[in-house]
């Protein structure tokens, strides 16, 4: 049994389960308190430093802090953190004053992005206040990439996204709209000191099956499908839809298909319906709509009557999974016909690099991915770094945004003639008490049970009339102040000194959640035999202490402590406290792959 | 400001016969000083009447005046209870004991509840046999009133103002074992392997078991020069032997170390399994314990353990061969069967 090394944050970062989660490890608890305190603006501000785009992300963000939050261990449903960054968005005050200031004299180094999608727009904003030129290219005639083209009105109001992309454009990004880079090579001989390859996944999968080459254009990919739309190519579709596909680009695809006049439109889905891709808020707000969600099918053919369109053919399947939980599709033998006269298909979207020249010193891997510097995300070109989808194939825009810190940091460190790798320095940390008196907490100690908030929502027959009608209100602040109530603080820790516990095992009594043990050292499993709850959540940190005057130890397993401060406050020597996590440098915290 | 405990548990709490966690034989939040021994010897009670599925409803919580007496408000919020007058404890727990022998009675005192104002009465309620669990939390001093040395305080120790104690002290259990009391025993709050094992093990006995619990005051006796400091405790506290508390539905099974230990079945049918540490210990005879507990006083050591136990002991109703049923639950004309009896009676006197 090893003492728990707390001389780093990485401990105290990985009780704060929702930050830990979040790939751009914002600080969750700190700016739900900041909403308690009907402080929205600077709920904003911690946002809008770790997440680049809180109006955005509060619509639309992937949510996995969600399934990590802590309140979610011990009650049914987890805090609405999603809905309650959309909160500091909607209520906040201008925030242009507290931007950062852009330096008139540039430090003379010249930065390329090429696509103008949250990755690109993160490492302009995190670049452009150090000094450096960034040149932004971008094929469409706005800035967004899929976060405009993919994702529906109804869900993102495009001033929302525009307002949060303004912020960016406004520090002076030097913007290229419409012009599509066709050869890196030529460009890594213009004179740039650092590219960044931002491009994402832009090339919807097919289904070849037969009656695919008759299907002209009445069979289209979903992205393309989406981008047609939201750019106002396509105003309207015919009366009978089919989708295929269960993710949320399928959703999106199915909602916005009803919104444009489709009066029947089914969604076929090979899985189950649990196991589908998309989020479970995204399927049930399609079938609050009226949409068929069918799983279980796999597609067959497309029927083709007369040289057209007329629908699909599927056979129902069953998800069969074999020792090793690997899924296998076993067809039950039963035949469906669904009509349609267009289909949309959303099974996947690939990255595409066929203007990268492959002999330019760029490595690809065997899914055709960029070799990449987990660390750095930077190329074997050591002038060329890469980040979101184009990176690592489609994700969310969260992840994108984390790439987009980690390659600020390399192009900076880069473009300073240092190593991205090597000379990358790691966040200091701060633990800060938060002891106001004998039983008086800076923080809103006291919890109660209390179920989540649903958010409001314009009426279901309403909001299917028009594409640029968001469906969801937003919470208003009554609401919001109840939700953000429910949030934990697991950003304020238990904080355990030794040299000052007497051992009078107050702290182990008082718990309400059985947290604390002092016990005989022994090896691990000996040690947990002699916990209050033996049973172990073996995903949570145990924070272990030295050897104690009496030669037993302190440990305290992290999981379901509800920081509640009790231990703290019944501690008559003080070796409890509850300090607040300080990461001098969340940027510098995210390392390595996507969801680290 | 947090006076109240949060209702959330632990979601994979242990659970006992009766369906019931620990946090169900709890009671209010303590008001007592932070890191006060009373604390965790309300947590022991709780623990141990958790893991025997006692029904809160079936206790009698009753006590006296002082920090100790304060806490029975804290464990089985959902059982009887009587707060009563200070050292009139026995007295209180007699008379309910007399009414309805079917509850079991917890009862908690102090140093200055039973060893000073309520001492007579403390002598005669071991004398009576009662059947209950009589629990002293002994911190040598009195907390409520600011530290003063308490009569069971050492002599010659200074108290937190530099008062010396002038006095011998009195020794609660050498006193109950001199007065025949059946199960006798020592323990300390910070050590709740040996105090919980012990505290079920005088719920299960039949007739007085007497605990004193030695249970640090953080706030007026623990600091250098006490005898009753968490650190001083720590360092000076020593045992005749391990008892272990064997439930009566648990299969006894044999284990190689069986020649150390002793068992000793208790009323109800439970074990009481003692393993020796030390070659003189013997649980069977009280004069031999009162010895053993001042030899090791002389040697500026507190002995703990189980003491002495009378498994087979009577207890007042016994001795005074009362009716079987308590007489709470008599009906009024048996209770009190009117004049015609009463003139037998009379009669029979003449």
């Amino acid at each position: 049994m090893k003492k728990t090394d707390t001389s780093h944050y990485q401990h105290f970062l990985n009780v704060v389960d929702c930050q830990q989660a979040c790939p751009a490890h914002t600080p969750v608890p700190e700016y739900i308190r900041l909403i308690a305190e009907k402080r929205y603006t600077d709920a904003y501000l911690v946002n809008w430093h770790s997440n680049v785009f809180p109006g955005v992300l509060g619509r639309v963000c992937d949510r996995p802090c969600e399934p990590a939050c802590r309140r979610g261990r011990v009650e049914e449903s987890p805090v609405a953190i999603c809905r309650l960054k959309r909160v500091a968005s909607d209520h906040k005050e201008d925030i242009s004053p507290f931007l950062p200031k852009i330096p008139r004299n540039k430090n003379g180094k010249r930065v390329a992005l090429i696509g103008a999608g949250p990755t690109s727009m993160t490492v302009a904003r995190n670049l452009l206040p150090l000094g450096y030129d960034v040149v932004l290219f971008e094929r469409d005639s706005k800035a967004g990439g899929m976060m405009r083209s993919q994702i529906p009105a109804f869900r993102l109001p495009e001033t929302v996204l525009d307002e949060e992309l303004n912020y960016i454009i406004e520090m002076g990004l030097e913007c290229h709209f419409g012009e599509e880079i066709s050869s890196l090579e030529t460009l890594l001989q213009a004179n740039f000191d650092a590219i960044f390859v931002g491009t994402g996944a832009p090339n919807g999968r097919w289904l070849k099956i037969p009656g695919h080459e008759q299907g002209g254009d009445k069979i289209q990919t979903g992205i393309n499908f989406l981008a047609n739309v939201s750019f106002e190519h396509i105003k309207g579709v015919p009366d009978k839809v089919i989708v295929l596909g269960g993710g949320n680009t399928a959703m999106d695809c199915c909602r916005t298909a009803k919104r444009l006049g489709a009066k029947e439109v089914n969604v076929i889905v090979r899985s189950s319906y649990e196991a589908m891709k998309a989020s479970p808020w995204e399927k049930d707000d399609a079938v609050a709509e009226g949409i068929a969600l069918l799983p279980n099918y796999s597609p067959l053919e497309y029927i083709i009557t007369d040289g057209k369109l007329t629908g699909m053919k599927f056979e129902q399947v069953e998800s069969v999974y074999d020792n090793m939980g690997n899924r296998c599709l076993q067809p039950t033998g039963e035949v469906l016909i669904v009509d349609g006269d267009l289909v949309l298909v959303a099974v996947g979207q690939d990255t595409s690099f066929a203007w990268i020249e492959r002999d330019i010193g760029i490595e690809f891997n065997q899914w055709q991915l960029p070799q990449l510097n987990k660390k750095s995300l930077q190329s074997t070109h050591p002038k060329v770094f890469f980040g979101g989808d184009a990176a690592f194939g489609p994700k969310n825009i969260i992840s994108a945004v984390a790439n987009g810190h980690q390659v600020a940091i390399s192009i900076d460190l880069f473009c300073q003639n240092a190593d991205p790798v090597d000379e990358r320095s790691d966040s200091s940390f701060n633990l800060v008490s938060q002891k106001m008196g004998i039983h008086d907490w800076s923080y809103q100690s006291v919890i109660d049970h209390q179920q989540r908030n649903l958010v409001p929502h314009v009426a279901w027959e309403e909001a299917v009339k028009q594409l640029s009608t968001e469906v969801e209100l937003g919470f208003d602040e009554k609401l919001a102040l109840e939700e953000a109530s429910r949030c934990l603080n697991c950003d304020i820790h238990t904080v355990f000194s030794e040299s000052t516990c007497i051992e009078c095992s107050a702290c182990e009594d008082v718990c309400p959640m059985d947290c604390i043990n002092f016990i005989e050292e022994a090896n691990d499993g000996q040690m947990v035999k002699q916990f209050k709850v033996a049973e172990l959540n073996k995903e949570q940190p145990l924070l272990i202490s030295a050897p104690l005057k009496t030669g037993h130890v302190m440990v305290k397993d992290e999981d379901v402590c509800l920081h509640c401060g009790l231990c703290a406050e019944r501690c008559p020597t003080g070796a409890w406290d509850m300090k607040k996590l300080k990461l001098n440098n969340t940027h510098a915290t995210i390392k390595g792959g996507v969801n680290s | 400001m947090s006076f109240i405990k949060s209702t959330f548990k632990h979601p994979r709490l242990p659970k006992n016969d009766l369906g019931l966690t620990y946090r169900d034989y709890e009671g209010a939040l303590s008001t007592l000083c932070a890191g006060c021994g009373h604390d965790a010897l309300t947590s022991a009670i709780v623990q141990a009447c958790h893991e025997l599925s006692i029904e809160p409803h079936k206790v009698a919580k009753i006590s006296g005046i002082g920090c100790s007496s304060k806490a029975p408000n804290y464990f089985l919020s959902k059982a009887h209870g009587f707060n009563s007058v200070h050292g009139r404890m026995p007295s209180v727990a007699t008379g309910a004991n007399l009414a309805n022998q079917e509850l079991l009675y917890l009862t908690m005192s102090g140093d200055g509840d039973s060893a000073s104002i309520g001492f007579g009465q403390f002598a005669h309620v071991v004398r009576r046999q009662l059947n209950m669990v009589y629990m002293v939390a002994n911190n040598g001093v009195y907390g409520l009133t600011k530290g003063q040395l308490a009569a069971t305080a050492d002599k010659g120790v200074k108290n937190k103002a530099g008062d010396l104690s002038l006095f011998s002290d009195i020794d609660l259990c050498v006193m109950a074992l001199q007065l025949g009391a059946t199960f006798v025993a020592r323990s300390f709050s910070g050590d709740k392997k040996q105090l919980v094992p012990l505290i079920k093990a005088a719920i299960s006995h039949k007739g007085f078991a007497f605990i004193d619990i030695v249970s640090p005051c953080v706030t007026f006796n623990n600091h250098n020069g006490s005898t009753r400091s968490y650190d001083y405790v720590h360092d000076h506290i020593t045992t005749g032997a391990v008892a272990d508390f064997v439930p009566v539905k648990t299969e006894i099974t044999s284990n190689a170390q069986e020649g150390d230990c002793e068992d000793v079945c208790l009323h109800d049918g439970s074990i009481m399994r003692i393993k020796k540490l030390n070659e003189d210990y013997n649980s069977h005879n009280a004069s031999k314990a009162i010895m053993a507990i001042e030899q090791h006083k002389s040697q500026g050591e507190i002995l703990t353990g189980l003491f002495y136990l009378e498994p087979t002991a009577s207890d007042f109703h016994d001795i005074n061969d009362t009716c079987d049923t308590a007489l709470n639950k008599l009906e009024q004309e048996v209770l009190c069967p009117g004049n015609r009896v009463l003139s037998g009676i009379n009669e029979s006197f003449r």
